[in-house]
């Protein structure tokens, strides 16, 4: 039995990635991480910055998010983000780039404790790649 | 009758106006494909989203402490209208149809005895409404350094109407844009955005969703971000609508220019034949009455 399912990453552009043969996909779910496999219950959550990590027969990839909704049914998961940078492309300059600015966004004081949560997320998370 | 020398200027000017027409054309056509395509690609979001939402909705268990912007503040005073135009001009009737069908529905909220507040997107709305309701309109939005339409830009039209209405300022957001369906014909769309509304609500959806966080802490996250989605798939139709209107009005322009400079062409050869036989009749009667 094919242990395959359906992934589709949107963002408000265009369709982002669309792929048939994914084995499992490791979310950063706003409650903590989450993996999903093939016949996974329906479900709906939303995600906080990190890293979306594809498993398929055809090589795994990972994928930058800054926020976004997952929605799992009948095998098929749709992701909704509206930053989404694939890992391979960040290159230095870019993954410096979006640090200062989340550096920046995370040291404003006048920020509500939720942003804030995400903002840190945001630095530590570029932090940690690489 | 206007001299020789004007009906040649007349005929040169017509000419430079044809070529710029022209080249109008060519630009808006270049720029409608890809328009069109953006439009095309950016539908797949709001639609999943939509699904999402109907889900999500259809699921919370307590109607009554929905988040407000699913479920309206609960009255109908204060509508704020977003009248979504573009930059810029020459595009036929594109603004004028998006300004009739706005105009035609402030003069029923005020004729209802309800209060008004206008948003202006794109510099040629705000240049028609404000004579008639300058009043009324408190906010004018325009991204004009912006070459193509972007989501960053929508979020920023969405946070500014997400904070209105959390400070209390409107109770009913509609929204005003040109849906695209061809380049001949452009709907003119007035978009209702808050609170939510879900006529087609089917209700087949009947499957039972796990929701990790609960129902309404994902729903108060996912509304204003639906919010910002509409309006980008919106500025996205306007967009191509905005490009085939330009196409058509220019194609028009230019057939009409090419026309105009047939008739001042017969015009003016039929002077300058007057003008000859004017002088052979004027050198042969000189002749004759030697």
């Amino acid at each position: 039995m094919s242990e395959e399912f359906k992934i589709e990453i949107v963002n408000p552009e265009k369709s982002f990635l669309v792929k048939e043969d994914v084995l499992e996909v490791v979310v950063p779910a706003f409650e903590g991480e989450m993996g999903i496999l093939k016949d996974h219950i329906s479900i709906i959550s939303f995600l906080k910055p990190g890293i979306i990590k594809v498993f398929s027969k055809s090589g795994d990839e990972n994928y930058y998010v800054e926020d976004g909704i997952i929605e799992f049914k009948n095998n098929n998961l749709s992701i909704l983000t509206s930053t989404i940078i694939s890992v391979a492309d960040l290159d230095k300059s870019k993954q410096g780039d979006l640090l200062k600015k989340a550096e920046a966004e995370a040291s404003k004081s006048e920020i509500s404790d939720q942003a804030k949560y995400l903002a840190d997320q945001k630095v530590e998370v570029l932090r940690s790649i690489n | 009758m206007a001299s020789l020398d004007d009906l040649k200027k007349r005929i040169a000017s017509v000419k430079s106006t044809q070529k710029i027409t022209k080249a109008m054309k060519m630009v808006a056509a270049a720029k409608l494909r890809r328009a069109q395509e953006s439009a095309e690609r950016g539908r797949p979001y709001s639609e999943k989203m939509n699904n999402i939402i109907l889900n999500l909705s259809n699921g919370i268990s307590d109607k009554e402490n929905a988040p407000k912007l699913l479920s309206g503040t609960g009255e109908n005073k204060v509508h704020l209208c977003v009248v979504m135009t573009s930059d810029r001009g020459l595009c036929g009737g594109f603004n004028s149809n998006i300004i009739k069908k706005a105009k035609s529905y402030f003069s029923k909220i005020l004729n209802e005895g309800k209060q008004l507040k206008i948003i202006t997107v794109g510099s040629k709305g705000n240049d028609q409404l404000k004579r008639v309701y300058g009043d009324k309109i408190i906010e004018n939005i325009s991204f004009k350094e912006s070459k193509n339409a972007n989501y960053f830009d929508a979020d920023k039209v969405g946070r500014i109407i997400i904070e209105k209405f959390e400070a209390g300022e409107f109770d009913i957001c509609t929204i005003f844009y040109n849906q695209f369906k061809n380049v001949i014909t452009q709907l003119p769309q007035a978009q209702q955005i808050i609170p939510l509304n879900n006529e087609e609500d089917h209700n087949n959806s009947d499957e039972s969703y796990e929701f990790e966080p609960d129902e309404d802490e994902i729903l108060s996250n996912l509304l204003p971000k639906n919010i910002s989605t509409q309006i980008f798939k919106a500025m996205l139709e306007n967009s191509a609508s905005e490009q085939g209107s330009r196409m058509s009005a220019m194609d028009n322009a230019t057939r009409n220019a090419g026309e105009m400079v047939d008739k001042l062409t017969i015009e003016y050869n039929r002077s300058r034949q007057a003008a000859i036989t004017k002088e052979l009749i004027e050198i042969i009667s000189g002749a004759e009455s030697l």
